[in-house]
C-alpha cells in the first residue's frame, strides 16, 4: 500500500490531467475560434461602392471622398486647443468631449474625432496637421449624388443597426449598407467585396506584423456599377412639377415594364443625407409627420382610384360579355341605388360605353357593374369573377417590383365583405361604388401605371421594376422579362381605348391637349376624408389621371396622383401631360401651363386640415 | 566499484527522458519569447538565450554532482540543511526584491534563489534523519522531529512571501508516508479538504445532510456481520459539521478578498455574469487567457511559432509559471498529453529506481525528489488548465528561470549519483 502510493497518485494526476485537456482541447476547441481570436486584428479594405447611372447612361450616384479627423488620444501632446477648434471648425466644449469619450473607448486605438470633413476644410486643415501629434486624417468614401432628384427611390445607405450586425455576419460595427430603395435592393451588387488583412496582435492591442505572412488575406473586390430604369431628366423635371404638392407619380415604359420615372413629392435632395449635416437632415426629414418626404408616395400611397378604374370595369364587362361597346345606359344626373340617387357629373342622358367614358359617367359604370354581377346567380360567384380579373391587372397585392418597400393597395373579395356586412347581406348595390372606383378600393400610383401599361399593351404587362442591368453582364432577374396576361382578351380592349382617347380629344381631359401627341388616358377625382382631433372631416378631392401615349405603340404610360388637387385634368392631368410631352418630345412648347404647373402649390389645401378653422373644399380657385 | 565505470552504471532512460523535458521546455520558452527580429539562440539578451546559459550551467552541476564522492551528500545534509536555513533567514537582510517577493540574492552572474536550494537540502537533510538506526517514524517524538524538519524552511519561506514555494515542503509528507507515517493522517486530511471544498461549495446544510445519508446508506447496504458502531460514526459527523461551520466563517473573516475571489473562480461559485467578467479582467485574468490558449489549440495544435496568443504575450508570465499554455496551443492535445505522459513515465522510472535501492539513506532521498517534482508538475499544470486556484510555482524543467532548472537539476542528478553507486553501498 505504502510503497503504491506515490505511483497511484501520479497515474491518477496523469488521467486528470488528460481528462481536463481533451475536455478543453477536443470538446471546446471549435476551429472558427480563428475568427474571435484577440490576438488577430481583421483590417478591412473596402472597394469602392458600385455607381448608379439612369437609362440613358447618365451619372446618378457616384462616390466622392470624404475626410475623417482621427485621433489616439495617448498620442496627444499638449496643444492650442482654441487654435485647433477654429480649424476644425467645432467649439471647445465639443471637442473636449469628444476627447473625453476617445479616451474613454481606448488611450491606445485611433477614436473619430470630427467625421467627414469636407473638401474645402479637408484642404485647409492638412498643411497644419503635422502640428498636431496624434492626430491624424482618414479618408473614407462618400456617396456623391450627381441629380437632387430620387432620394426615395435611390435610397440610402448609412451604418449597419444592432440588429443587422447580430444577424448578418458579413458586416462589422461602423461599416455603411443600403437601408432603403435601390441602395437596399441593389446592396450585394453595389457593395463588392471588402478585403481582409489579418494582423497579429498582442494583449495591449498593437500591431506585431502580419498574421501567417497574409496567407489568409483577401483582395477588395470592386463593387459592380447598375443602370436603372429611370430616365434622370424626366425624373428631376416631375419632381419639380411636383414642387409643393403631395401625391406621387410613376411612369412606366409598357413594353418592357422599365419604370421611367417615379416621383413622390414632397421629396428631398438625397445629398442631404450625406456628409456631417446627415443627422440632423435626418432627423428633420424623419419628424415631418404632415408632409412625410421620405415616405415614397408613388408607391406607399394607396388612394382610392377614382375613375381611372371605370376603364377595368367596361374591360370585365365586355370579356364576360355582359355588354357590348353599344350597350346603353340612361344616366339621370345620376343613378337610383333604391330609393336614393347617386350623382353623375357627365351631364345626363343615354350613355354607351365611348362616351361613358369619355364623360365618365357614373351611372354607365354603375350599370355596367350590375350586368356582372346579375350574370352570376349568387354574389359570391360574381365577386370571384370580378375579382379575378381586376387582380390580373396587378391590383391587390404586391407587384413584387425590385424596391425594399410597397403596398398591396385593396381589391375586396367576398370574405371582406362578409366580414363588413354579414354572409349573403350584401348585394351589388351594397358596393356599387366599387363601379366608380370609390368604395373599398385602393391602389398605389404604381399599381395604377401598371394597369395603365396593361391596357396600353392591351392584356398584357411585365413586372414594373428600376434595374435595367447590372455591372458589365447585364443581365437582369428574369422575372422582369416574363410578360404577365390579363384575363381579358385582346379584342376588349381596343373599346376602351378609344374611349381614352376621347377622353383626351374631347372628354373631361381635353384641356391638357399635347399639339402632336395622341394619348389615351382617364381621369379621377377622388373624394377622401381624414381623422383629425378624431374628427372625420372631407377635404378637397383628389387629382388623379391615368394615361399612356402614344394610343398606337405606346411608349409611356403613367399615373398622377395628386393629393387634394380637385378634379382630374386640373393637377394630375396637367401634369401628366407635360411629363408625356417632355419624354416624348424631348422639350415643352407649352411654356404657360409649364410655368403655372411650377409655380402652383396646393400647400393651402394642406394647411386647411390643421388650421382649427372650419374650411371650405373643392373650391374653384385657381 | 563494480566492473563498469560511472556511465555503464547511471540509469540512461531516466537521462534521456531528463533531457526531453528540458528540450521540450526550452523550445517552448523560445516560442513565448521569440522577438521580431531573429536573432541568433545564442543571444543572451533573449530569455531563450538565457535559458540555453542556464542549461550550460547546470550541465556543469551535472558533472560536478557525479564526480563527488557518493556519500558526501549523506555525509554533509545536516550541513547543507543548517546552510540554507542560514541562506533563508539572510534573505531578510540582504535579499533581493523581484515581483514584490523578496527571494533572492544577487551573484552578479546570476540570481540564487535559496528555497530552491533549501528543498534540495531538506531532502537530504529529512532522509539523514529517518534512515537513522535509532529513528522510528510510528513514534510521536520522531514524527514530531520529522515535522520539524519539513516545515521549518517553509515557515521561512512563507514570509517573503512566496507561499506557492512553501506549500512544496508538504510534498515531503509523501517520503513520510513511504516510510510508514500512519496513512489515515493522510485519509483525515483528505477528508478535512473535501469537507472544506464542499461547504464552500453546497453549504453545510447540505454537507451535513450529504454526511447523514452517506452514513445511512452504509449501514442499509453493509453486510449483517460487518458491525459498525454508532457513536464514533455519530461524534465524525458531529465534529464535521462544527468544522463545516466553522469553514465559513474563516473564508469570510480569515481569508481576504483575492483569496476569496481564486476560490470563486475556482470552484464556480461565482454564477453572477458580470462579476465573472469582472473577475476574469482581474484576479482570473491569468487563467482564463491560459485556458483559451490552450483550447485554441485543438488536437494538432496551430504549429510551432504560429501561436497567435503565444506570439501576442495574452498570457502573462508564459515562459515561466504558464509554460504549458504554451505548449498547448502550438503543440495541441498531442503535445499536451505527450508532455503529461513523459512527466508521468518519468516518475514512475524515479519511483523504480528508488524502490530498487539497497540503501535507506537513498531511497528516502529518491521518494524526497519524486514528490518535490510531482508536487510542481501537479500544482503547475493543475493551475494552467484552470483545475487548481493560482499558486505560483514552476513547471520543473520546463520553465525558464536559473535557479529553478540548475536546482531542479541538481536535486535529480544527486539522486542519479547516488542510485549509481548503490550496489556498492549495500554490500
Amino acid at each position: 500500500m505504502k510503497k503504491l502510493l506515490l505511483s497511484s497518485v501520479i497515474v491518477l494526476i496523469g488521467f486528470t490531467f488528460i481528462g481536463r485537456l481533451s475536455y478543453l482541447q477536443l470538446f471546446r476547441f471549435s476551429p472558427d475560434q480563428i475568427l474571435d481570436d484577440p490576438a488577430i486584428k481583421k483590417i478591412y479594405d473596402y472597394p469602392e461602392r458600385g455607381y448608379i447611372y439612369d437609362r440613358n447612361g447618365e451619372l446618378m450616384v457616384g462616390n466622392q471622398p470624404a475626410y475623417d479627423v482621427m485621433v489616439i488620444p495617448r498620442e496627444v501632446k499638449p496643444l492650442d486647443t482654441l487654435e485647433f477648434c477654429g480649424l476644425l471648425g467645432i467649439e471647445k466644449s465639443v471637442f473636449t468631449d469628444r476627447m473625453q469619450k476617445a479616451r474613454t473607448y481606448s488611450p491606445r486605438l485611433p477614436s473619430v474625432l470630427v467625421p467627414q470633413l469636407s473638401k474645402e476644410d479637408y484642404a485647409k486643415l492638412q498643411e497644419k496637421m503635422r502640428h498636431y501629434a496624434g492626430f491624424y486624417i482618414q479618408k473614407r468614401s462618400l456617396r456623391y449624388y450627381a441629380t437632387n432628384s430620387a432620394a426615395n427611390v435611390l435610397g440610402y445607405i448609412s451604418e449597419v443597426n444592432e440588429w443587422e450586425l447580430k444577424n448578418n455576419p458579413n458586416y462589422v460595427a461602423g461599416e455603411l449598407k443600403g437601408h432603403t430603395g435601390i441602395e437596399k435592393q441593389y446592396e450585394e451588387v453595389l457593395r463588392g467585396r471588402k478585403g481582409v488583412k489579418h494582423i497579429q496582435k498582442d494583449r495591449f492591442n498593437r500591431d506585431i506584423g502580419p498574421y501567417k505572412n497574409g496567407k489568409l488575406d483577401t483582395l477588395p473586390e470592386q463593387g459592380k456599377e447598375i443602370h436603372i430604369t429611370l430616365d434622370k431628366k424626366l425624373q428631376e423635371y416631375g419632381e419639380r412639377l411636383m414642387h409643393g404638392k403631395h401625391g406621387g407619380i410613376v411612369a412606366i415604359e409598357p413594353k418592357s415594364g422599365e419604370i421611367l420615372a417615379m416621383i413622390s413629392g414632397p421629396t428631398y435632395d438625397p445629398a442631404l443625407l450625406v456628409g456631417r449635416q446627415r443627422s440632423k437632415n435626418y432627423s428633420k426629414l424623419h419628424y415631418d409627420t404632415i408632409s412625410k418626404p421620405t415616405w415614397d408616395r408613388s408607391i406607399l400611397a394607396q388612394p382610392s382610384p377614382g375613375s381611372p378604374f371605370k376603364t377595368l370595369n367596361a374591360l370585365v364587362g365586355l370579356q364576360e360579355g355582359v355588354i357590348d361597346e353599344d350597350t346603353k345606359v340612361r344616366c339621370y344626373h345620376g343613378f337610383y341605388v333604391g330609393n336614393t340617387l347617386r350623382g353623375c357629373h357627365c351631364g345626363g342622358g343615354v350613355r354607351n360605353m365611348n362616351s361613358g367614358i369619355q364623360q365618365s359617367c357614373n351611372a354607365y359604370f354603375a350599370g355596367v357593374f350590375r350586368k356582372i354581377y346579375d350574370k352570376y346567380r349568387t354574389t359570391d360567384e360574381a365577386m370571384d369573377a370580378w375579382e379575378k380579373h381586376m387582380k390580373s391587372f396587378g391590383l391587390g397585392n404586391f407587384l413584387g417590383t425590385d424596391l425594399p418597400t410597397g403596398a398591396p393597395g385593396r381589391i375586396p373579395d367576398k370574405s371582406y365583405y362578409d366580414k363588413w356586412y354579414g354572409d349573403g347581406r350584401w348585394a351589388a348595390s351594397t358596393i356599387i361604388s366599387n363601379s366608380i372606383g370609390q368604395g373599398e378600393i385602393a391602389a398605389t400610383p404604381l399599381q395604377l401605371a401598371n394597369m395603365t401599361a396593361a391596357i396600353a399593351n392591351r392584356g398584357y404587362f411585365y413586372t414594373p421594376h428600376v434595374i435595367k442591368s447590372i455591372g458589365n453582364s447585364g443581365s437582369i432577374d428574369p422575372k422582369f422579362t416574363e410578360p404577365h396576361y390579363t384575363t381579358i382578351e385582346r379584342k376588349h380592349f381596343e373599346p376602351v381605348i378609344e374611349g381614352m382617347a376621347n377622353v383626351y380629344k374631347y372628354g373631361t381631359a381635353r384641356w391638357i391637349q399635347i399639339p402632336g401627341v395622341e394619348i389615351a388616358g382617364k381621369t379621377g377625382t377622388v373624394e377622401n376624408f381624414i381623422r383629425v382631433d378624431g374628427q372625420r372631416m372631407q377635404l378637397t378631392d383628389h387629382s388623379v389621371f391615368v394615361a399612356f401615349a402614344p394610343v398606337e405603340n405606346p411608349q409611356i404610360a403613367i399615373a398622377v396622383y395628386i393629393e387634394n388637387g380637385y378634379y382630374g385634368a386640373r393637377y394630375a392631368g396637367h401634369i401628366a401631360s407635360l411629363l408625356i410631352e417632355k419624354y416624348i418630345k424631348g422639350e415643352i412648347t407649352r411654356k404657360d401651363l409649364e410655368k403655372r404647373m411650377l409655380e402652383k402649390t396646393l400647400e393651402h389645401e394642406y394647411a386647411k386640415p390643421y388650421s382649427g378653422e372650419p374650411f371650405k373644399i373643392n373650391e374653384y380657385v385657381w | 566499484m563494480s566492473g563498469r565505470g560511472l556511465f555503464g552504471r547511471i540509469d540512461w532512460i531516466t537521462i534521456i527522458l531528463y533531457a526531453l523535458l528540458v528540450f521540450i521546455g526550452w523550445i517552448n520558452i523560445y516560442s513565448t519569447s521569440l522577438a521580431d527580429q531573429s536573432t541568433s539562440i545564442f543571444d543572451f539578451t533573449t530569455l531563450y538565450g538565457k535559458q540555453l546559459y542556464f542549461i550550460g550551467l547546470s550541465l556543469l552541476g551535472i558533472i560536478l554532482v557525479l564526480f563527488v564522492e557518493s556519500n558526501f551528500f549523506e555525509r554533509f545534509s545536516s550541513i547543507f540543511y543548517v546552510v540554507s536555513l542560514v541562506l533563508l533567514l539572510g534573505l531578510f537582510v540582504f535579499g533581493k526584491t523581484i515581483a514584490g517577493a523578496t527571494s533572492w540574492y544577487n551573484l552578479g552572474f546570476f540570481n540564487l534563489q535559496p528555497s530552491e536550494l533549501a528543498k534540495v537540502a531538506t531532502a537530504l537533510a529529512l532522509a539523514k534523519f529517518l534512515s537513522d538506526i535509532q529513528t522510528d517514524i510510528r513514534t510521536r517524538k520522531h514524527q514530531m522531529y520529522a515535522l520539524v524538519i519539513i516545515l521549518l524552511p517553509a515557515f521561512l519561506i512563507l514570509p517573503q512571501p512566496d507561499p506557492g514555494s512553501a506549500l512544496i515542503y508538504f510534498a515531503f509528507f509523501f517520503v513520510l508516508f513511504r516510510e510508514g507515517f500512519p496513512l489515515y493522517y493522510l485519509g483525515i486530511l483528505l477528508f478535512i479538504v473535501v469537507l472544506f471544498v464542499t461547504t464552500l461549495m453546497f453549504g453545510t446544510v447540505w454537507v451535513t445532510i450529504g454526511m447523514v445519508v452517506l452514513t445511512l446508506l452504509v449501514y442499509t447496504f453493509k453486510k449483517a456481520s460487518v458491525k459498525i458502531p454508532l457513536l464514533p460514526v455519530l461524534g465524525v459527523i458531529i465534529v464535521s459539521t462544527l468544522f463545516s461551520l466553522s469553514v465559513n466563517f474563516v473564508y469570510e473573516n480569515v481569508f481576504e478578498q483575492r483569496h476569496r475571489d481564486r476560490f470563486a473562480l475556482w470552484l464556480g461559485l461565482e454564477k453572477d455574469e458580470d462579476k465573472l467578467e469582472e473577475i476574469r479582467k482581474t484576479i482570473g485574468y491569468n487563467t482564463y487567457q491560459s485556458e483559451k490558449a490552450i483550447e485554441s489549440g485543438g488536437f494538432f495544435g496551430k504549429g510551432f511559432l504560429e501561436g497567435t496568443r503565444t506570439k501576442g504575450d495574452f498570457v502573462p508570465e508564459q515562459h515561466t509559471d504558464y509554460i504549458f499554455s504554451s505548449v498547448g496551443e502550438e503543440w495541441g492535445f498531442l503535445g499536451t498529453a505527450t508532455v503529461v505522459l513523459l512527466f508521468s513515465v518519468f516518475f514512475l522510472r524515479l519511483i523504480y529506481i528508488a524502490e530498487r535501492q539497497k540503501s535507506d539513506f537513498s531511497r528516502m532521498y529518491g521518494y524526497g525528489v519524486i514528490s518535490i517534482l510531482v508536487f510542481h508538475y501537479f500544482i503547475n499544470i493543475g493551475m494552467v488548465i484552470g483545475l487548481l486556484p493560482t499558486i505560483g510555482v514552476p513547471l520543473p524543467f520546463f520553465s525558464y528561470g536559473g535557479s529553478g532548472l540548475i536546482f531542479f537539476t541538481m536535486l535529480l542528478f544527486i539522486f542519479l549519483k547516488l542510485d549509481s553507486n548503490r550496489l556498492k553501498d549495500g554490500i
